[in-house]
């Protein structure tokens, strides 16, 4: 037989419900991956009884003969920005640290619902604020990939959602929650090799997400293929009425209806995506790329996007602007880190406190948003940027009167080595250049790995699809993935 | 648009973030940097376009007129609210003397 741990989350589900082995036996064999894996940093906390606690339910059920769930003896690594009923949660932030919550997201509680288990909490970049998954407090998340050749640089496994990527490419779950502002599940899932998916926004429950830019923040699932990112999207998916701006829309069953035959679908090509400076290695992918969704019966056709280039200096005002708001909450009353120098009023404690539980990357953001919202010039950056925002919505509109997917890179260049451009905030943001477009607009999109580059390290393609139209996203992503073959792995080192 | 030592200054005491000098003067060139690339937003023509309100058009709902419609987000709470207080007292947040 297969290792268990080398399965992911249909071939896990068909074996448990088959009884070719036990939800209790796959537990044990991800939590010994995990226990196991320390060198990665993946984790912040680990649960290996939650994850075996679940694994008994749904064994049990199974011997009582209930109907088992979508995810049933599935355990999932679940990002630390989801709160967790009695599970530290912590947005990878030392404000936040020791931080017990009362109550469970409705993300991971509709997952437990569907019989997934819980391995830990997976690192992230603190607050989701960064690209590479340096910014955490508890550390940096160390890709499983290296360069090939005997390197020995440590990667970044992306971000921000870089514990749930390396945790999925490592195989120590066999998924992971992720979640995506400008980019955090699609940017590390093709620095490592796996599939992510950012659902239309309201898609999944925001209640109990620890919120970085609300008008963006999206959850989404990071797994090894479209079906099974297909399954846990679906887990996740669905009406909540705690979360405002979530979607009273019925989940469609996106499993089901998955189908990687194309015939009839038009897949536009934005013009404005071929940068400079991209690596000449990702505009071959694309053309790959290209080349398989004609393949696969689809029409290619050319489009443009006008206003691309505005998409990432808008979400560099509207994310920080947004985040300065939602950040406000942390003052050293309520919950976390509280630092009160001897003698100091309550203005000092706030000041205190924040300086000495955010990091650089979030106060830099913090700074960023307080000014552009700030009296006279709240005009001139904030309102300027959400027309700017507009327009690049509409300009997707348009590009979807003439095809019904878009295909483009999922990033400007493969995965780099740790400290390699953290001298540069702004060379940094630039990671997002292909992400942040789809969430401005609010659109399904998803990366799938499509080959490697010549260094031996994966490349992701980017499906952007209409809004609610995520089968149509995952359609096309299925017939990547049929064509481009990809089996690559990282050699076991840790 | 930029930003000196002093206006970071600012900004820092309305975000309520304390600063000392060597941090201020590492932030400014780095704002300024990141001030200075967004500022290309400017050369977008804007006129008659409608700064977005909501990326997927949706409605404002009204949840339902009950007491505790959903435990969740209910009354009755108070001792789960203060669990995770870095000071409570008789049932409320504690906080330093606010008033002389």
């Amino acid at each position: 037989m297969t290792n268990i741990t080398d399965l992911g989350v249909a071939a896990i589900r068909a074996g448990v419900a088959q009884g070719d082995f036990t939800a209790r036996e796959v537990a044990e064999g991800f939590n010994a991956n995990v226990a196991a894996a320390s060198a990665l940093n993946a984790f912040i906390v680990t649960t290996p009884e939650k994850a075996l606690e679940a694994a008994d339910k749904v064994d049990a059920d199974r011997a009582a003969g209930k109907p088992l769930g979508s995810m049933a003896g599935v355990p999932i690594g679940m990002k630390d920005l989801f709160a967790t009923h009695g599970v530290q949660t912590t947005a990878a932030s030392h404000i936040l640290e020791g931080f017990i919550p009362q109550y469970e997201s409705t993300v991971s509680s509709n997952l437990w619902a569907a019989g997934a288990g819980m391995l830990g909490k997976l690192n992230l970049d603190q607050f989701a604020m960064g690209s590479s998954n340096e910014t955490s407090y508890f550390g940096n998340v160390i890709s499983p990939w290296k360069r090939s050749g005997g390197s020995n640089a440590q990667m970044s496994p992306g971000g921000s959602s870089g514990g749930s990527s390396t945790a999925v490419a490592a195989r120590l779950a066999p998924a992971a929650t992720g979640t995506d502002t400008g980019g955090s599940i699609r940017q590390p899932a093709a620095f490592t090799g796996i599939t992510g998916i950012k659902p239309t926004y309201g898609r999944c429950s925001r209640w109990g997400v620890v919120a970085f830019a609300s008008s963006l923040d999206q959850a989404g699932p990071m797994a090894h293929d479209v079906r099974d990112c297909a399954i846990m999207l679906g887990a996740m998916a669905g009406f909540d009425p705690k979360d405002s701006t979530s979607l009273d829309l019925p989940v469609p069953d996106w499993e089901a209806g998955l189908d990687g035959n194309l015939k009839g679908k038009k897949v536009g090509i934005p013009r404005e995506y071929r940068m400079e400076g991209t690596d000449p290695e990702i505009l071959k992918s694309w053309e790959d790329g290209i080349a398989w969704l004609k393949d696969a019966g689809a029409e290619v056709v050319d489009i443009s996007l006008p206003h691309t280039k505005y998409a990432l200096p808008a979400y560099y005002i509207i994310a920080p602007a947004e985040a300065s708001s939602n950040l406000a909450r942390y003052d050293g009353v309520r919950y976390g880190l509280r630092d009160l120098p001897e003698g100091s009023g309550l203005q000092d404690m706030y000041a205190a406190t924040r300086a000495a539980g955010f990091g650089d990357e979030v106060k830099r953001r913090v700074l960023i948003g307080t000014y552009v919202l700030s009296a006279g010039f709240y005009d001139a950056y904030y309102t300027q940027a959400q027309k700017v925002r507009a327009l690049v919505a509409q300009d997707f509109e348009n590009a979807f009167k003439e095809c019904d997917v878009i295909l483009a890179p999922t990033t400007p260049t493969a995965s780099f080595g740790l400290g390699e451009k953290t001298d540069d905030p702004l060379a940094m943001y630039l990671n997002d250049v292909f992400a942040v477009p789809a969430s401005l607009a609010g659109l399904p999109a998803m990366s799938v790995p499509c080959g490697v580059n010549s260094e031996g390290l994966p490349l992701g393609l980017q499906i952007v699809g209409k809004a609610f139209d995520e089968q149509g996203v995952l359609n096309a992503g299925l017939a990547i993935e049929e064509r481009a073959r990809f089996t690559a792995k990282p050699e076991k080192w840790w | 648009m930029s930003v000196d030592k002093q206006i970071v200054a600012k900004i820092a005491s309305l975000a309520r973030i304390q600063m000392g000098d060597a941090e201020l003067e590492r932030m400014v060139p780095e704002l300024n940097n990141i001030l200075s690339w967004v500022e290309q937003l400017g050369e977008v023509d804007c006129s008659g376009v409608e700064p977005m309100t909501a990326v997927i058009p949706n409605t404002l709902r009204l949840r339902e007129d009950a007491v505790n419609a959903d435990p969740l987000t209910g009354g009755d709470r108070r001792d789960d609210i203060l669990a995770n207080a870095p000071a409570r007292e008789h049932g409320f947040f504690g906080v330093p003397k606010v008033i002389e």
